[in-house]
C-alpha cells in the first residue's frame, strides 16, 4: 500500500489562479530544455560539446537581452530571483560602500519581496554596517515618491543603493520607476529593480528604464524553477556572493545550467512577445473577475489600485477583501473546490503571515488577514473565472460564519 | 462524514488521521501553530511546536494522502493556555495546561471553527474510548492501554464537544500504534513521545516562571510551631508534596523527613511538616465539566488527581458550587488547582478544578 501514490479526492479540473506564485511552463521552453538535457558538454570546457553548450547558453543571452533591449554581457545568470536580489543588494552595497566608506544608506520600500527586504534587513542589522530605510507606500502600494526625494536629499553622499520592485507581487501595483531612476540618477545613486513580476506582464525595456539592475525569473515567466537573472549594466561593480569558477562575469560562480537557460530565454522571449494580446487578454478576464466576485459577494473590496490600466496594475492581478472572513479560511474552502489562490506569505512551519505589503498600505491587521489574491496567467479561461464566481459566495459564507465562530474580528490582538 | 484531523506531527495523531480515512471519512488534516515564534518553543523531537514538528505532520498527510494546512491558534493559546498558567500559578495554584489547551483550543476553538467550516467531527491521537450508550449520549471511556489513556486530560469535554469528537486510537496499544505507523511509511513512527509543558522549551518549570513572576522569595516555616525554618529563592520553584531541595539546614525534632504543605502566593511563604500532613481525604472542586448527565445523587465511583496517577475510590457529590469529594483511600500531596476528574468504572462523568483539598478538619490549603 505504500508503493502507489494516494488517488486524488476529487477528479474536478484545477482551477489555477496563482501564476504570480508559479506559472505553467511553455511547451516549447519545455521541448527546448528537455532537448538540451540529453546533450553533453559543460559550457565551460573548451572542447567541441563543451563549446556546443556554451552556444546554447550566450544566443540564450542574447535571445533574453533583446527582448528586454539590454546587451547581452549584461545578462548575469542565477539560480533565480532570490539570488539575482541577494547579488544586486549585498554586491552593490559593499562595492560602492568599498568606494566610498560614507555610503551606507540603502533606500527601498516596505512593499518588496522578501527576497530584497530579508537582505537588507540582513544588511541592516548590527554587524553588516548599512542602514536601511523603506519609504513609505500610498493606499495603492505605490512608493512615495516625494518621499523618496526627501530621503535622498537629506543626504545624497550617503546613499549606496536605491531598490524599488517594478511590479509588487501582492497587489500588483505598477512603481512609478523612471521617477525613481531620474530622481537616485540626479545624485549618481544607482538604482536596483525586482522586475520578477513585471516581464511578461508590462513593457520592460531595461535600457530605456535607465535602471543600473534588474532582476528576473524564469519561473514567473512560463520557464523552468531555479534559474533567473540579475541584469546589470557593465559598468557597475558588484562584490561577488559565490566564489569559485566565476563563470559569470567573475560576479557569479558555478556550473551553468544550460537547459535550465535555454528553457528560460525561451520562456522570456516568448512572455515578451506575446506581452501585448497576453495582457490585453487576462486583463479582461480579471476585470470580468472582479466585477463578478463583487456582485455575489458585494462587500468584497478590491485592494491595490483601482485603475487597472497596465500603467498602474498588473493586468492579471486581482486582489480582495472579504471582511469577516479570514484569508486561510478561503483559501481552504477554495482549495477543496479545486480552485487554487494565495493569502500572501507565510513562515517556514506555514503558518500564515498578515501581509506586509496590505500593512504597508495602511490596511489594519484584520483586513490584511481578510484578504486574498487571484493572479491569472496565460493558460486562464473563461471557465477559470466562471468557476471562481460560481464558488465565491457560498464560499465567503462559510468562512464567514467560521470568523465569527472563533471571534475572528472581535479582537485586534494578533500574533507579531 | 467530514472530519478535521489534527496533527501535531507525532506518531498518535498521524496514525489517527490514517485510520480515520480508512474508516471512510473524508479527512483533512491540520497542524496547530501554537507559538507566537515557533523557533520559540521547545526545540527537538520532545515537543508540539517547533517547525520540524509542522513538517512531520505535512509530511504525514502527504503520505496518508489528505490535504493539509497549518492553522495559527497562537493568539488564543497564548491568552487561554500560556496566560491562564501563569495567572493560576501566581494564585499558588498548579494548572494542568494540556487539560485547559483541550478545553479551550483543541476541542473549542479549532472544533468551532471547522463545524463552521461544514466538517462533521475533529480527529486526534489522543488515547480515550467513545462508545453511544443505551441512553443515545455519547460516553467517554479509559484507553484499553491503561499506560497511555488520556481520558484524564480530556474529561473537561462536554457532550456536545464529545459529539464532534473521534479518538480513533482508544482501542490500541501505543506499541501497536507505531508498528502500524511503520506499516503504513510514516517516517515518524519511531518518534519519541512528547513529554512536559510544550511552551516551556527547555523543561524548567520554576524557571520559567521565575521569568514571567518574578523571584517570589519567602519563607519556609513549619506548619505546626510557625518557626522560621529558613528562606527560598522562589515559590514556584516548589510543588506541594514536594520533599527534596528544600534546603533546611536543621533536621526536624522527629528526625522525620519534611514536605511541602502549602504554598502561600503573596508572601512567598512555603509551608513544611510531616509527610501525613499532605494525606487528604475531602477535596472541594469548582467549575465542574460534565461529559454526559449531571449525578443527581452521590455518585460511588473514582476520581483521578493527576495525569497518570492512581484512581481513588470515592463518594462524589453535586453540590451548588460544583463537588464534594470524599475519598475512600486518601490521596497525597493534592494541590489547588489540580483537575480532580470523576469515573464510574472506566467511564469518565466529569470533571472539577480543585480548590481546597483537606485531611479531618485541618485545612491543608487555603481557598485560592
Amino acid at each position: 500500500m505504500n508503493d502507489s501514490l494516494p488517488t486524488p479526492r476529487t477528479s474536478q479540473q484545477t482551477v489555477y489562479l496563482d501564476h504570480a506564485a508559479s506559472t505553467p511552463m511553455y511547451d516549447e521552453a519545455v521541448s527546448v530544455m528537455t532537448e538540451q538535457m540529453t546533450r553533453l558538454g559543460n559550457p565551460s570546457s573548451l572542447h567541441a560539446s563543451g563549446r556546443s553548450a556554451r552556444r546554447v547558453v550566450e544566443e540564450s543571452r542574447e535571445r533574453i537581452a533583446q527582448a528586454l533591449n539590454a546587451r547581452p554581457g549584461e545578462v548575469v545568470f542565477t539560480s533565480g530571483g532570490t539570488e539575482a536580489d541577494n547579488l544586486a543588494l549585498k554586491g552593490l552595497f559593499w562595492s560602492r560602500r568599498s568606494d566610498d566608506a560614507r555610503r551606507t544608506r540603502i533606500l527601498s520600500t516596505a512593499v518588496e519581496h522578501h527576497a530584497v527586504l530579508d537582505p537588507l534587513h540582513w544588511l541592516g542589522s548590527s554587524d553588516h554596517g548599512a542602514e536601511v530605510e523603506l519609504i513609505p507606500v500610498d493606499e495603492f502600494g505605490r512608493v512615495r515618491i516625494d518621499a523618496l526625494g526627501e530621503s535622498i536629499e537629506r543626504d545624497p553622499g550617503s546613499v549606496a543603493l536605491v531598490s524599488v520592485m517594478w511590479a509588487n507581487n501582492e497587489v500588483g501595483t505598477v512603481q512609478p520607476i523612471h521617477a525613481v531612476v531620474e530622481m537616485a540618477h540626479a545624485y549618481g545613486i544607482p538604482v536596483h529593480t525586482d522586475a520578477v513580476q513585471a516581464v511578461g506582464q508590462v513593457p520592460v525595456d531595461f535600457a530605456a528604464s535607465g535602471v543600473d539592475a534588474m532582476t528576473l525569473t524564469a519561473h514567473k515567466v512560463g520557464g523552468p524553477y531555479g534559474v533567473g537573472a540579475l541584469v546589470v549594466r557593465r559598468e557597475l561593480e558588484l562584490t561577488p556572493l559565490l566564489h569559485g569558477g566565476g563563470q559569470e562575469r567573475d560576479i557569479r560562480s558555478g556550473t551553468i545550467d544550460t537547459p535550465a537557460i535555454a528553457g528560460f530565454a525561451t520562456a522570456v522571449e516568448l512572455s515578451v512577445k506575446h506581452r501585448c494580446e497576453h495582457a490585453a487578454r487576462v486583463a479582461g478576464l480579471r476585470d470580468d473577475l472582479i466585477r463578478r466576485v463583487l456582485e455575489v459577494v458585494p462587500d468584497a473590496v478590491v485592494n491595490g489600485d483601482p485603475v487597472s490600466d497596465i500603467e498602474h496594475r498588473l493586468p492579471g492581478n486581482a486582489h480582495l477583501k472579504f471582511p469577516g472572513c479570514e484569508g486561510d479560511s478561503l483559501l481552504m474552502l477554495l482549495d477543496a473546490r479545486g480552485i487554487e489562490c494565495s493569502t500572501g506569505s507565510a513562515c517556514s512551519a506555514g503558518v500564515p503571515q498578515a501581509s506586509h505589503v496590505l500593512l504597508a498600505m495602511g490596511c489594519d491587521d484584520e483586513s490584511a488577514r481578510s484578504s486574498l489574491r487571484f493572479s491569472l496567467g496565460h493558460t486562464s479561461t473563461q471557465g477559470d473565472v466562471d468557476a471562481l464566481v460560481e464558488a465565491m459566495a457560498p464560499v465567503v459564507e462559510r468562512a464567514r460564519a467560521a470568523g465569527i465562530a472563533t471571534g475572528f474580528g472581535a479582537s485586534s490582538k494578533r500574533a507579531g | 462524514m467530514r472530519v478535521l484531523a489534527a496533527m501535531s506531527g507525532g506518531v498518535d495523531s498521524a496514525v489517527a488521521a490514517a485510520r480515520a480515512v480508512e474508516f471512510g471519512h473524508d479527512v483533512t488534516g491540520i497542524h496547530l501553530a501554537l507559538s507566537r515564534n515557533p523557533k520559540s518553543y521547545r526545540t527537538g523531537a520532545r515537543g508540539c511546536c517547533t517547525i520540524e514538528d509542522s513538517n512531520d505532520a505535512r509530511r504525514a498527510a502527504d503520505v496518508i494522502g489528505i490535504p493539509f494546512y497549518v492553522w495559527d491558534m497562537s493568539d488564543r493559546f497564548h491568552e487561554d493556555v500560556v496566560e491562564d498558567f501563569i495567572a493560576e500559578y501566581a494564585e499558588g495554584r498548579t494548572p494542568n495546561p494540556c487539560l485547559r489547551c483541550n478545553e479551550k483550543i483543541k476541542f473549542a476553538a479549532v472544533l468551532d471553527r471547522a463545524m463552521a467550516l461544514g466538517f462533521d467531527a475533529v480527529a486526534t491521537g489522543h488515547y480515550a474510548q467513545l462508545v453511544t450508550g443505551d441512553d443515545g449520549l455519547i460516553q467517554m471511556h479509559r484507553a484499553v492501554d491503561m499506560g497511555k489513556d488520556q481520558s484524564y486530560v480530556l474529561g473537561v469535554l462536554t457532550q456536545e464537544q464529545l459529539a464532534h469528537s473521534m479518538f480513533p486510537l482508544g482501542d490500541s496499544r501505543k506499541g501497536d500504534v507505531r508498528i502500524e505507523a511503520d506499516r503504513r511509511g510514516l517516517s515518524v513512527a519511531n518518534k519519541p513521545d512528547s513529554h512536559d509543558i510544550c511552551f516551556i522549551s527547555d523543561g524548567d518549570t520554576a524557571g520559567w516562571l521565575r521569568d514571567k513572576l518574578g523571584a517570589g522569595e519567602g519563607d519556609i516555616v513549619d506548619h505546626s510551631t510557625g518557626e522560621v525554618l529558613g528562606s527560598h529563592e522562589g515559590a514556584f520553584g516548589f510543588t506541594i508534596g514536594q520533599r527534596k531541595g528544600l534546603k533546611i539546614g536543621r533536621p526536624a525534632p522527629d528526625g522525620k523527613p519534611r514536605y511541602v504543605l502549602d504554598i502561600e502566593p503573596v508572601s512567598g511563604t512555603v509551608t513544611v511538616g510531616p509527610r501525613e500532613e499532605l494525606t487528604i481525604d475531602r477535596i472541594t472542586g469548582i467549575k465542574p465539566r460534565w461529559c454526559g448527565s449531571v449525578p443527581t445523587e452521590p455518585l460511588h465511583g473514582t476520581v483521578q488527581l493527576r495525569a497518570h496517577g492512581e484512581e481513588h475510590e470515592a463518594v462524589v457529590t453535586v453540590t451548588r458550587e460544583g463537588l464534594e469529594i470524599e475519598l475512600l483511600d486518601p490521596a497525597q500531596g493534592i494541590a489547588p488547582g489540580q483537575a480532580a476528574v470523576v469515573y464510574d468504572g472506566s467511564r469518565v462523568v466529569g470533571s472539577a478544578t480543585i480548590t481546597k483539598a483537606v485531611r479531618r478538619a485541618v485545612t491543608i490549603a487555603a481557598d485560592g
